[in-house]
């Protein structure tokens, strides 16, 4: 194998590891917002410093690649899809960082706790989790049939979201005094329904690399036409 | 084996060529050197196995250093340097012989008779330059019958059999076509595991895909050196970027 390659392979490698990162990050804040388990919050929190340095390694690696290899074709795709979903997946880790220091900043009584079941946010949060699996399984097996699946679950997330803000304007009806602790609720439901979109960011760049397709605004276009 | 000028002025005659340059280069790396042409790259690059010296009129003041030793002390063998020193050219030079006697050729010079050393360095050397496999079934064949290419590791073969430590290229694919240039420098960058290899290049890319450090030269002045990365992500100096951008002149 030609050392250019090697570097392909070796970047490669280091977003799969940020991505195996961000994937912990996010099923630790998970189980720590279900259970109201604060020490997981805490090392969500004190890893967050390992997704921002990734981030920095891999924009690096990736500028290093363009100044010195000059890539083209779909080695040129693959660094640009590299740094945009590098910077998406650091994103998602600070949305994981954001829900941990929820746990740790609101009363996790039981009662709230009773209120995020009802939400379905466990729903909710599986969901983006299992978007981004599916991502990542679209890069190892550069396997772009999966962004179908991935589109479908981001729809099903948005409907998961407006059915819990139905659920919490209620709640706030019924129950005034939980208006602040139901604040910081829709703050932390639109944190993960944010997750979902950039999974789905995530899947139009791997789309854009392994098909070059551009699938980005699709949907404005298509609303454009229609008008 | 590492390498060092010490303030080096060269002359070609009244022309001063090369203004005082300072370098130190690390054994078991690739160094390019890129520049525009008549910047003095090449010329420097020929002071590391005196190749200058052939030239009426040339005048060195300073030092290189091949290894511990001042390569212009009147105590040192030209001979016995390009022994140690090696050298592939612009142009694919092979003798007009046999693929294997072109191989040969520098252990028979060197005093090597031995059949049985001749033809395991013969092989080694073809190894090395990955050329092995496309000429082991026609090593008799005329060198000539080789492709540019293929001639031009051939050439890269003859400089290894003779286990030199350096290896200085000078444009060694410049005349070669896209998928010999990519089995050059892959060869390049799989040298520097047992070879310190100086490389001049007009391929600005090329210097950037294989090279640990290049030295960019302008009007015989070394204007900067420094690690790859950043002379191709940031480099310090305004004419180094010019340059390297396109924008120079």
């Amino acid at each position: 194998m030609k050392h250019t390659e090697t570097e392909l392979l070796e970047l490669k490698k280091a977003i799969s590891d940020m991505w195996r990162l961000v994937q912990s990050q996010l099923e630790k804040a998970k189980s720590s917002l279900l259970t109201g388990d604060e020490e997981l919050a805490r090392v969500v929190m004190s890893r967050e410093k390992r997704v921002n340095a990734f981030e920095l390694k891999i924009d690096s690696d990736c500028e290093n690649y363009i100044a010195l290899y000059s890539p083209v074709a779909i080695d040129l795709r693959f660094v640009l899809s590299v740094l945009k979903i590098n910077k998406t997946l650091e994103r998602i880790g600070d949305f994981a960082d954001g829900i941990a220091r929820f746990v740790l900043e609101t009363d996790g009584h039981d009662q709230h706790l009773e209120l995020l079941k009802e939400l379905d946010i466990e729903n909710m949060f599986g969901c983006v989790i299992e978007m981004l699996e599916k991502d990542k399984l679209a890069l190892e097996e550069e396997n772009t049939a999966l962004a179908g699946i991935v589109f479908t679950i981001d729809n099903k997330v948005d409907g998961c979201y407006a059915d819990a803000i139905q659920i919490l304007a209620k709640h706030i009806t019924a129950h005034p005094g939980d208006v602040l602790y139901s604040l910081n609720v829709v703050t932390l439901l639109r944190k993960i329904e944010r997750i979902g979109d950039h999974c789905n960011n995530i899947m139009e760049e791997l789309v854009f690399y392994l098909d070059a397709k551009v699938l980005k605004h699709q949907k404005t276009v298509i609303d454009k036409e229609e008008k | 084996m590492k390498l060092e000028a010490k303030n080096v002025n060269f002359f070609y005659g009244d022309f001063h060529a090369l203004k005082d340059i300072n370098m130190q280069i690390d054994s078991n790396s690739v160094t390019a050197f890129i520049g525009p042409s008549g910047c003095g790259k090449s010329t420097f690059l020929r002071l590391f196995n005196r190749m200058n010296d052939l030239i009426d009129g040339t005048h060195l003041d300073g030092e290189c250093i091949v290894g511990d030793q001042n390569i212009y002390d009147k105590s040192v063998s030209v001979d016995e340097l390009r022994t140690t020193v090696g050298m592939v050219f612009q142009k694919p030079n092979p003798f007009p012989k046999s693929i294997f006697e072109n191989v040969a050729y520098g252990l028979r010079v060197n005093g090597v008779n031995d059949k049985k050393i001749i033809i395991e360095t013969v092989e080694k050397s073809l190894k090395q330059a990955a050329l092995w496999e496309e000429v082991k079934d026609k090593l008799k064949k005329s060198a000539f019958e080789l492709s540019g290419g293929q001639q031009q590791r051939l050439c890269i073969a003859r400089a290894l059999a003779i286990s030199p430590s350096v290896l200085l290229m000078d444009e060694p694919a410049s005349a070669l076509d896209p998928i010999s240039t990519s089995k050059i420098e892959e060869l390049i960058f799989q040298l520097k595991h047992d070879y310190t290899v100086v490389i001049v290049t007009h391929n600005m890319q090329q210097a950037a895909r294989v090279s640990d450090k290049t030295g960019f030269f302008m009007l015989g002045e070394l204007i900067e050196f420094n690690d790859t990365k950043k002379i191709f992500l940031n480099p310090d100096k305004e004419q180094t970027q010019n340059y390297i951008t396109g924008r120079f002149g």
